[in-house]
């Protein structure tokens, strides 16, 4: 019953099928991401208090949502590695750090950009931007942590339980703008609402997040892709693989 | 006694013992290096005289900053004194004993965490009246601090020994075990911080000490979950 979930665990077969997956996944990030894009700053209209500065929104809130998913999957991974000693989820959770840390900065230097006309300031110390800040070091933790251990499997390990003890920080960003009086603003998307902001802001916000999630899976496949072929250089499918032109 | 972990000529094999065996040794093996003890405290003064140096020696100011540099000063002390939690025990392989002993691993962790909160958490909370007259902290506000740091400094010593369990093996883990622990203690730092800043000004603090003693209460409860995982990965098993 279990052999699906254990034949995930094979390196041939995930760079087998993510090699069919990947340029689909491609095309769709490029098609969401761009059609977002020109929706986003072409036709979506202005906000009538904030005028054209709002529309940093289509890049930041996406980002931001971003860093937070790929900490989740990040911990999710390491957990997997931890329990069912999957090699490959250890190659993920390591593939996942740095695209989270860039996520997470480009959400913090976008956040900035769009702070500055609006509320006056590139940066202000309130509960949601202080906790994406420490969610960023602790993705440069995780980094350091895994480049400083020689032995990979005990570096992943290691990642894996530091990943697991950071995830706190997760419910604390999403809630911040609940628990604590911020001067960022509350969640544009709920589960339970409807948006603040007519649909056809709302939309373009959507088509985006779902191209940086296609995005976020390309690359994810991408460099755990490359981790395959440098961790199991010396199998005979991979040595095939490479002999081909 | 002359041998730890034996009393009236009886091994001890319960729980208890071995949380009074591994705690009664690490405070013997503490009292016999006294510098092990004074070292933090001293630093944690030698950081607190330099903010008035530095910025501005006004009375104003000082008492303005005080909840906050000895919050960040009692929390760097913390974290330079986490090196004499394992690392030594680690060279000489005591660590390893702990590990293969039967005992559960999670009651060795929580007596040598204990251990280090009363060598370094605990002197720190007493000499903080002291630093809190230097810095002009008023005195209204040094019940508040002490409280945060009983609160805080276990919360902190927790904290740290996951790090500290993740790097002990490594070379120059110095510096990456401040990377790693330093965001995991900002919420600490923040409520503690904000608890004195609000006992300045007479608000209430039992929210802040209300969310301290619950993370002290989940620190107390999980951190030795993950610091027996960093243990048993560091040491390869």
């Amino acid at each position: 019953m279990w052999t699906w979930f254990h034949r995930l665990g094979s390196p041939r077969w995930f760079y087998n099928i993510s090699g069919r997956w990947l340029p689909w996944l491609a095309i769709a990030a490029a098609l969401l991401i761009f059609s977002g894009t020109v929706w986003a700053l072409a036709f979506a209209p202005q906000d009538y208090q904030q005028g054209n500065s709002f529309r940093i929104i289509y890049i930041h809130v996406p980002a931001a949502l971003l860093a937070q998913s790929c900490y989740m999957i990040m911990a999710v991974a390491g957990a997997i590695g931890l329990i069912w000693k999957m090699k490959l989820a250890d190659m993920a959770a390591k593939s996942c750090a740095s695209i989270g840390a860039s996520f997470t900065l480009l959400a913090l230097v976008t956040g900035a950009v769009w702070g500055k006309p609006t509320w006056g300031t590139w940066w202000v110390w309130d509960a949601r931007l202080t906790s994406m800040l420490i969610l960023f070091f602790l993705y440069l933790g995780i980094v350091a942590l895994h480049s400083a251990i020689s032995d990979r499997d005990q570096a992943a390990k290691a990642t894996a339980v530091l990943a697991l003890v950071g995830l706190v920080n997760i419910p604390i960003i999403k809630y911040s703008v609940e628990w604590w009086n911020t001067l960022h603003q509350p969640a544009t998307f709920t589960l339970t609402e409807k948006p603040a902001m007519p649909a056809e802001m709302w939309v373009p916000l959507l088509i985006m997040v779902l191209g940086f999630y296609c995005f976020f899976m390309v690359a994810l496949i991408m460099r755990t892709r490359l981790e395959i072929l440098v961790r199991e250089w010396r199998t005979s499918w991979v040595k095939e693989l490479l002999a081909k032109p | 006694m002359t041998v730890l972990g034996v009393e009236n000529d009886k091994i001890q094999f319960s729980v208890l013992g071995i949380f009074k065996a591994v705690l009664v040794r690490d405070l013997v093996i503490a009292f016999r290096h006294p510098s092990d003890l004074v070292n933090p405290l001293i630093f944690f003064m030698i950081v607190v005289t330099l903010f008035p140096l530095a910025v501005s020696p006004e009375k104003q100011f000082l008492a303005q900053a005080a909840p906050g540099v000895l919050w960040v000063a009692a929390l760097l002390a913390t974290l330079l004194s986490l090196d004499m939690l394992f690392q030594s025990d680690f060279q000489d392989g005591t660590l390893e004993q702990l590990l293969l002993s039967p005992q559960p691993l999670y009651i060795g962790i929580l007596a040598k965490v204990t251990g280090h909160w009363l060598l370094s958490g605990l002197p720190l909370t007493l000499l903080s009246p002291l630093l809190a007259f230097m810095m002009f902290l008023p005195s209204e506000a040094l019940p508040a601090l002490m409280i945060t740091l009983l609160l805080g400094t276990p919360v902190l010593s927790f904290v740290g020994a996951v790090g500290s369990a993740l790097t002990v093996g490594l070379r120059k883990s110095g510096l990456l075990l401040s990377l790693l622990v330093l965001p995991l203690y900002i919420p600490v730092l923040i409520f503690s911080a904000g608890a004195v800043q609000a006992a300045t000004i007479g608000l209430p603090i039992i929210g802040h000490l209300a969310l301290l003693g619950a993370m002290l209460a989940l620190a107390l409860v999980l951190a030795p979950l993950a610091i027996a995982a960093g243990l048993r990965i560091s040491l390869g098993n």
